[in-house]
């Protein structure tokens, strides 16, 4: 294949995609990762692995990958972690790689955990700043405790590994934006669609991104963990979606009184979340708590109905757009840190918000 | 009969609102906090009681960490867990490549004395360091397969004897599930194997009275591991920059319910 424009040192990134839907933090994986290549004077080159991946291409050139391996083989038609980091252990070697870059993900911290465990490289978790010069240690900033606390690291390797913090970086296109887009070329060489640069709707100076497909030697003890078969969800109003979540902690007092909540949550077409402490007394699903162990939540607004907002909750919904908190404390941390606070009782105060939205409503 | 089940826990401050730091910047001041183990830990412990109750076997809890440590084996042991193990450590914790090195030495002397385990239990990352790779470190050096933020465990030959499922050449194997934004992801893994798993696997027991007083008397038994630190090295912790927000009361008691439900339709959500 067309690789020849792509020489010198190779800084990866596994970028994760959805039956070839690589989402927002797929792309600042991307974005970061052509500036960090760009730092070491390295050529920034896209994994992706697994069905769909040819259609995944055509956003990766907009972004900044200089080059796409495909990763292609029969065994990794389902997700296994063993395998895909055996994949991209083997283009490591053939690349003469500096680093490798994952987003801070499940699956992405989950590959690059197995990349990590069988080149027995050390690698960095959830990083939100990495500084990077050719043959020196990076300099990184990475999350602690979910976020409340933050730890400034040395990484020292042959070949770093690291993965990046969901939403800690931009994505951006590499000319700027309002470029149309990547097109996939007619089908080239081994069958996948190189991707290029459309000339109609690209600017000058943009490389081409060409795409190669790697088919990696795989043996039984890697491929042996894989998906065999998926559950789909129940559906309803996902906590992580929601536009606004009424959230119950210790001061609900019980199961039944979250009855409430639900009542609220319903009319304003939101979902109902809860503490730690709510799921540890079994009066709630541990699916609906929010947190550095459950959830990580974004509404328009959160209502947080006696929760005091230690670190571990607060990680989880710091990134609400409004915080509302009710609590009979004025000086619990969600009070004092969140945008509006009504003081008082719960059990008093949510039903006559509820009486109110009813009233406005008409019902 | 059964399965012998080992659980690896880490000990961890439970900081309230704010984590201060100490003067160095090294670690958190934990003077005036608290100490628990993992939360996703604490589900593997639960786990690992579970699995033992029904199948039959054992389980043994191991946690690498300072002396004190010793508190959150003995949680464990008072929740059901049979056998401690407490690698001592003059720090608070190590580097996951150290880490993962000590514990996988660990279980790799046990074995030579005869000592072995069809299921490894991770929790899935620790609150405090959050590395995500302990776990697949070593499950990695002592070839077992090994799965990560799994939230339930089912073995998939139950009701086979021992006797059966030697014969049929293996330990049997176990099905796993991992949540994911559409549903459940499902695997399989021949044992013995390792699984990381998160909160959400199953409510931990409170430990009873009588198991406190088993735990208090229960031996733990003590490794002096080797340090062998990787190349990820803390400089120091600091605090993120935090927005200053000025809070509005809305009002006090019922009477806000007006100045509440204002809001709701100024941000639209009426
Ligand atoms: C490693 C680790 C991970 C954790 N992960 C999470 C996590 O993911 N999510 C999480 O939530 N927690 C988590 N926790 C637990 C966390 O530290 C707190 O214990 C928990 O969030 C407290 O829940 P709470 O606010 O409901 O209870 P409390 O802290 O007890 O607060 C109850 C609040 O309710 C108020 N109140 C009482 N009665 C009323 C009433 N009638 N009306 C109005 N207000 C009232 C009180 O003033 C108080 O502010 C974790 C802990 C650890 C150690």
């Amino acid at each position: 294949m067309s690789a020849a424009h792509v020489t010198g040192p190779a800084l990866l990134a596994f970028v994760e995609h959805e039956s070839g839907v690589v989402d927002e933090t797929g792309l600042e994986l991307v974005s970061a990762g052509r500036a960090i290549a760009e730092d070491l004077g390295a050529v920034l080159h896209a994994i992706v692995i697994g069905p769909g991946a040819e259609t995944a291409l055509e956003r990766l050139g907009a972004y900044g990958a200089a080059h796409a391996h495909v990763v292609a083989h029969p065994d990794l038609a389902a997700y296994a972690p063993a395998a895909y980091a055996e994949s991209i252990i083997q283009l490591m070697g053939t690349h003469e790689a500096v680093g490798v870059l994952a987003s801070g993900t499940e699956k992405g911290n989950e590959v690059l955990a197995h990349v990590a465990a069988r080149t027995d490289l050390p690698m960095a978790a959830n990083c939100t700043e990495v500084a990077a010069a050719d043959g020196a240690p990076w300099a990184l900033t990475r999350l602690r405790w979910g976020g409340s606390l933050l730890e400034d690291a040395e990484l020292d390797a042959s070949t770093k590994l690291a993965t990046l913090a969901p939403h800690a970086f931009q994505a951006a296109e590499v000319n700027g934006a309002g470029i149309g887009g990547v097109t996939s070329a007619a089908s080239r060489g081994a069958g996948i669609g190189g991707v290029r640069a459309s000339a109609a709707s690209r600017g000058a100076g943009i490389e081409t991104v060409a795409a190669t497909e790697f088919q990696p030697e795989l043996d039984g003890a890697s491929t042996a963990v894989h998906v065999v078969d998926h559950e789909p969800s129940g559906g309803g109003v996902s906590l992580a979606s929601a536009p606004v979540v009424i959230s119950g902690g210790r001061g609900v007092g019980s199961a039944e009184g979250f009855a409430v909540l639900e009542e609220l949550a319903g009319l304003l077409e939101g979902a109902v979340g809860c503490s730690r402490v709510a799921t540890n007394n079994g009066w709630r699903s541990h699916s609906d708590q929010v947190g550095q162990t459950g959830t990580k939540i974004a509404p328009q607004l959160y209502v947080a109905c006696g929760i005091s907002g230690a670190t571990q909750h607060w990680v989880g919904c710091k990134d609400s757009k409004n915080i509302l908190a009710i609590n009979t404390d004025q000086e619990a941390p969600l009070v004092t840190r969140g945008n509006y606070a009504v003081i008082g009782s719960l059990q008093e105060v949510l039903p006559a918000i509820v009486d109110e939205v009813r009233r406005r409503k008409g019902a | 009969m059964g399965y012998d089940v080992l659980v690896c826990i880490k000990r961890v401050p439970a900081p309230g609102a704010r984590i201060n730091l100490t003067d160095d910047e090294q670690e958190i001041d934990t003077r005036h906090l608290g100490f628990t183990m993992s939360p996703h830990d604490e589900c593997a412990v639960e786990e690992a009681v579970r699995i033992v109750a029904e199948h039959g076997g054992s389980s043994t809890v191991l946690c690498l960490g300072p002396p004190e440590a010793d508190e959150q084996v003995r949680q464990a042991i008072s929740m059901g867990i049979d056998h401690g193990v407490l690698l001592a450590i003059d720090e608070i914790d190590w580097d996951p490549q150290a880490t993962a090195s000590a514990i996988s030495d660990t279980i790799a002397s046990l074995a030579s004395e005869g000592t072995t385990y069809d299921l490894v239990l991770f929790g899935n990352e620790s609150p405090d360091a959050g590395n995500y790779q302990v776990g697949v470190r070593v499950a990695h050096r002592l070839a077992l397969p090994i799965i990560a933020g799994i939230k339930g465990i089912d073995f998939t030959d139950d009701g086979v004897g021992e006797g059966e499922r030697q014969r049929a050449g293996g330990r049997g194997s176990i099905r796993v599930r991992r949540q994911v934004t559409d549903g459940f992801e499902l695997y399989e893994l021949p044992l013995p194997a390792a699984v990381a798993v998160k909160e959400g696997l199953n409510l931990p027991r409170y430990p009873a009275i009588k198991g406190r007083m088993r735990a208090r008397k229960a031996q733990v038994r003590g490794f002096e591991p080797q340090a062998e630190p990787g190349g990820l090295r803390k400089v120091r912790l600091r605090q993120p920059r935090e927005q200053k927000t000025e809070t509005v009361v809305l009002g006090h008691g019922p009477e806000a319910a007006t100045a509440v439900v204002d809001l709701f339709e100024e941000l639209g959500l009426m």
